[in-house]
């Protein structure tokens, strides 16, 4: 076996924590994310956790990428190993010439490690026994040691540290000293006793600029705040239930009435999912802005009454924060799998706009914006997030609002107009052409505009009909609609190669980060690629002719069945050849490795070399 | 038929009430419901209701679920939004109505299929929540549109028209209303319109969760012999503890009461509910006594009926979220938007 050199590179490595669920360790892990922005250098961290509340391992992977990939970039290069249950798997998971950080406390065989890693012990535990009594201390401050102990193996600066502990426990000073204290307990005894820094460092760089950390979940639910939604109805269920928390913490801040103290907004935790729709569906019907957060099962219960808004035409907003299913699945693990299950959910005929924002500033945009959309359509909006973008801090570009901006609340129909000589109300009546009618809202006049609103077949004036010209007149006014909402929702983005290419790729949503350094590593290998982020369904019709113009065009996404693949073929009568399904559904992220590999290796077939070449 | 239009005509002689709305002015468009359905006159007390209260037709959210009861809305209240649901949702969608606009009344219509069974979970949670309501469930025992089979608020031992004996046991929406803390509850009979339109007007009237279970006959499919739910049955075991009259603010009260045989109830807005005892030892205010009352009075087949329990000082959904007076679908972008200078702080905060 030849000698492994240890891995050097500064502002470039993954490191990942394994560490017991419920020992205290997130809040620690992320200090030491955001510690590493604070020297200026982007980092991307994953939670990586599993259905459970205390004594399952759980783990969190910090990727510092000066060059700003924030897609997962797969591999380890020091593995911090607080678990012993998982010692062995997390030992075999560091890349070769990487490093082990583990409790030296208690003397460990040989045969538990390997020869082609630097192996760096802290005695954690006797640290943390000679100093603390308290075993809820004791566990607590472990962290905060390990953490003050990597803080000198690599190379970072304690006073970046420091402040940020100091920002977190502002006014509780007591707590402020101890977690201080500790971090230097960690640090001292490392500067003392190992060789600091090791091959891997952090050094300052200004990459981070004026870019925001924040989760896709929390803005998500900020966006439902600036778009005016009032009322939130929601059944907990991972990864989706930090919004709900979310919105009601935002709201909480900027919602109240200044003067009386009073709410300017309703957060009921429904019974199950279908009262959790069916309460967002009675409060759009009434006028007010309403959404629901939910994941895969919870579609699968709403869909009766997604069914019914669309057919009776009610504005909701769901935000499904999609997992890995069928079923139950795997509820904490990542994957892009119900976009069949929301683009056509429910009975009958129906299709619904999908959005797919790629990271938590565009989930902000989107979940405002699909409020508008859902009143100017009066139908269903999904925003498509997944456990990746939803449940992890992401550096993305900071949230920007125009005080210019008005809601768009659709076409409602006031007293005023109802009573303007020669209007004629009807609740399905297409007026302008573009297949949206107008609606009244309940209690609006005292003889004009009340309709009654039905899930069964009607008129043009909301009578109940079951003849079949009127049903189908209907259905084919919806179809329109549908075509209306095509130049309304957010279009795709297109960047092309560097050189002509007659290859493609469409990606979207959380794939994003992961394919743009894929791009970077495949015009490395000789491939260049145009690509093209779709970021809404119905799909605009750039989405066909960049189909069009290439040989053929790879589809990615995180889902067995190649999802958005088959939505693009039956929308648009694509022949399916022409695009090239890159699945990934493992549960974890998408790296940018699997993508360029699958990519590449399938181009280097394209590649034949003359027969005569090859022999000679 | 609903698609005859229904002769718009009024007796230039009909009477008005306070708002000067004649009784037309409530209803809606021709029912389709079978001769005699029990149903018809539930939507004729509700017509009536409306009208004693002189309440504004097109301040009612009319909603409802699926099923016989469900289809009702459509024929009453014309001038009202009605929002004929999903199947046992009712409750949630009208938590929904109510939480966008405080201001309007928030009918529910529904039956014992769509409460009792499909959407039993959902009927329950509303009532637990307190939302401000009045929930009338058109009881009669059986899935009408369906023909005939058992629903859930079928007495065992009750027999289908078929001959088939019902072995489950019955769910009685009106006890678990009580126990699930509605703060108005009552039974009535759709054959006694006398007791069953101030029952409804009250109900209106209170600011709560309030809920009327009324039977109501199936005439096709639940009014022979061995039916629990038939009218010569509901007639003969019918055991009313009071009868209501509603005396709203301005009336004085015309109706000379022999002392210790009525209990006064002021309800939130001053509307003051008589309830003349048929059963003296009955106490409305106190819910534990209902529900022995209820129990004992179900162990001898004998259906209770009247105003069975009022809390006056209910609190409801919005009061527990303390929500602001103003109808949250009115409020507009600048009471709802915290704007770009918010939002460059919580930028900020995230770095």
């Amino acid at each position: 076996m030849s000698v492994q050199s240890p891995i050097s590179s500064v502002n470039d490595f993954v490191v990942r924590f394994a560490n017991v669920n419920g020992s205290g360790s997130a809040s620690a892990n992320e200090l030491f994310a955001r510690s590493i922005l604070r020297h200026g250098v982007p980092v991307s961290p994953r939670n990586i956790f599993p259905s459970n509340i205390q004594g399952l391992p759980t783990w969190y992977e910090v990727r510092v990428t000066e060059d700003g990939h924030l897609g997962a970039r797969g591999g380890v290069d020091l593995m911090v190993a607080m678990n012993p249950q998982t010692w062995d798997k997390d030992v075999a998971s560091i890349e070769p010439g990487g490093y082990l950080f583990y409790d030296s406390t208690k003397p460990m065989p040989t045969s538990k490690f390997r020869a082609d890693i630097t192996v760096i012990g802290v005695p954690l535990t006797a640290i943390t026994n000679s100093t603390y009594t308290d075993p809820r201390q004791r566990q607590l401050f472990k962290n905060i040691i390990y953490l003050g102990a990597l803080c000198a193996l690599l190379d970072m600066d304690p006073k970046l540290v420091e402040q940020l502990i100091g920002e977190q426990y502002k006014g509780k000073e007591k707590l402020l000293s101890s977690n201080v204290h500790a971090l230097h307990l960690g640090r001292d005894w490392a500067l003392q006793n190992l060789k600091c820094p090791i091959g891997l460092h952090v050094k300052k760089s200004d990459k981070v600029g004026d870019r925001i950390f924040m989760e896709g979940n929390s803005a998500a639910a900020l966006g439902a705040v600036y778009g005016g939604a009032t009322v939130c109805a929601w059944y907990p269920i991972t990864p989706s239930s930090s919004v709900a928390e979310a919105f009601t913490s935002h709201c909480k801040k900027l919602r109240h009435d200044p003067e009386t103290g009073k709410a300017r907004y309703a957060i009921v935790q429904g019974e199950d999912e279908l009262a959790s729709i069916g309460i967002v569906i009675g409060a759009s019907w009434n006028g007010a802005r309403a959404f629901t957060a939910t994941s895969g099962p919870g579609i699968s219960l709403m869909t009766e009454f997604i069914g019914l808004s669309y057919f009776a035409e009610i504005p909701a907003v769901i935000m499904n924060i999609q997992r890995a299913g069928p079923s139950t699945g795997m509820p904490t693990r990542t994957q892009q799998c119900d976009i069949i299950a929301c683009a056509y959910a429910s009975h009958g005929d129906t299709k619904h706009v999908l959005l797919f924002p790629e990271d938590p500033a565009e989930a902000f945009e989107f979940a405002a914006q699909s409020f508008d959309l859902a009143d100017r359509l009066q139908t269903m909006i999904f925003l498509m997030l997944d456990l990746d973008i939803g449940m992890n801090h992401r550096l993305c570009r900071p949230l920007k609002w125009d005080d210019a901006r008005q809601y768009d609340r659709g076409k409602v129909m006031t007293a005023q107009m109802l009573d303007e000589p020669g209007r004629d109300f009807g609740r399905y009546l297409d007026v302008d052409g573009d297949g949206i009618p107008y609606r009244t809202y309940p209690g609006t006049h005292p003889t004009k505009g009340s309709f009654f609103t039905r899930g069964t077949s009607r008129d043009r004036y909301a009578r109940y009909s079951e003849e079949g010209a009127i049903y189908a007149d209907n259905m084919q006014r919806l179809v329109r609609k549908f075509e209306t909402a095509q130049d309304m929702v957010p279009r795709p983005l297109q960047a092309n190669a560097a050189k002509p290419t007659k290859y493609g790729v469409i990606y979207f949503g959380s794939t994003a980060p992961a394919m743009d350094e894929a791009i970077g590593l495949l015009e490395a290998r000789g491939h260049q690629l145009d690509r093209m982020r779709i970021r809404a369904f119905p799909f605009h019709s750039s989405v066909a002719s960049f189909i069009a113009d290439h040989d053929f065009v790879y589809v990615v996404e995180q889902n067995r069945d190649g999802q958005l693949r088959q939505l693009i073929v039956n929308e648009n009568g694509i022949d399916p050849v022409r695009l090239v399904p890159i699945l990934h559904y493992d549960g974890t992220p998408i790296t940018a490795r699997f993508i360029a590999n699958a990519i590449g290796d399938h181009q280097d077939h394209l590649k034949v070399t003359p027969l005569r070449k090859a022999v000679s | 038929m609903t698609y005859i239009a229904k002769p718009k005509f009024h007796h230039p002689g009909l009477p008005k009430n306070e708002l000067g709305y004649t009784h037309r002015d409530y209803e809606g468009k021709i029912s389709t419901l079978c001769a005699g359905c029990g149903h018809d006159s539930i939507t004729a007390s509700i017509i009536e209701a409306c009208y004693e209260l002189s309440i504004e037709p097109h301040r009612v959210a009319k909603i409802s679920g699926i099923g016989c009861s469900s289809k009702t809305p459509d024929y009453f209240l014309g001038n009202s939004h009605g929002f004929n649901s999903v199947h046992g949702r009712m409750p949630s969608v009208l938590t929904g109505a109510n939480l966008a606009n405080r201001d309007l009344i928030y009918l529910g219509v529904s039956g014992d299929g769509d409460s009792a069974s499909i959407g039993f979970g959902q009927f329950a949670h509303s009532i637990r929540r307190g939302v401000n309501m009045t929930y009338i469930v058109e009881n009669n025992g059986v899935y009408g549109l369906t023909k005939g089979q058992f629903s859930a608020t079928a007495d065992r031992g009750s027999k289908s028209k078929k001959g088939v004996m019902n072995t489950d046991n019955a769910i009685d929406l009106v006890a678990i209303a009580l126990q699930l803390g509605a703060s108005y509850v009552a039974r009535s009979f759709s054959g006694d319109k006398t007791q069953l339109v101030p029952l409804i007007a009250a109900a209106i009237r209170h600011k709560g969760a309030a809920f009327i279970d009324v039977v109501s006959p199936c005439i096709a499919f639940n009014n022979h012999a061995g039916s629990t739910k038939s009218f010569d049955y509901v007639r003969e075991h019918n055991d009313a503890v009071n009868r209501l009259d509603v005396l709203t603010g301005r009336d004085p009260i015309t109706v000379d009461y022999a002392p210790g045989t009525v209990q006064m109830v002021e309800q939130h807005d001053g509307t003051r509910l008589a309830l003349r005892k048929i059963d003296a030892d009955y106490d409305a205010n106190d819910r534990l006594a209902a529900m022995t009352f209820l129990q004992k009075h179900a162990a001898k087949g004998q259906v209770v009926t009247g105003l069975l329990y009022v809390d006056p000082d209910a609190e409801d959904l919005h009061a527990h979220l303390d929500t602001v007076e103003t109808p949250l679908n009115s409020l507009e972008a600048k009471d709802l938007c915290p704007g770009s200078v918010a939002l460059e702080k919580i930028n900020a905060s995230l770095r």
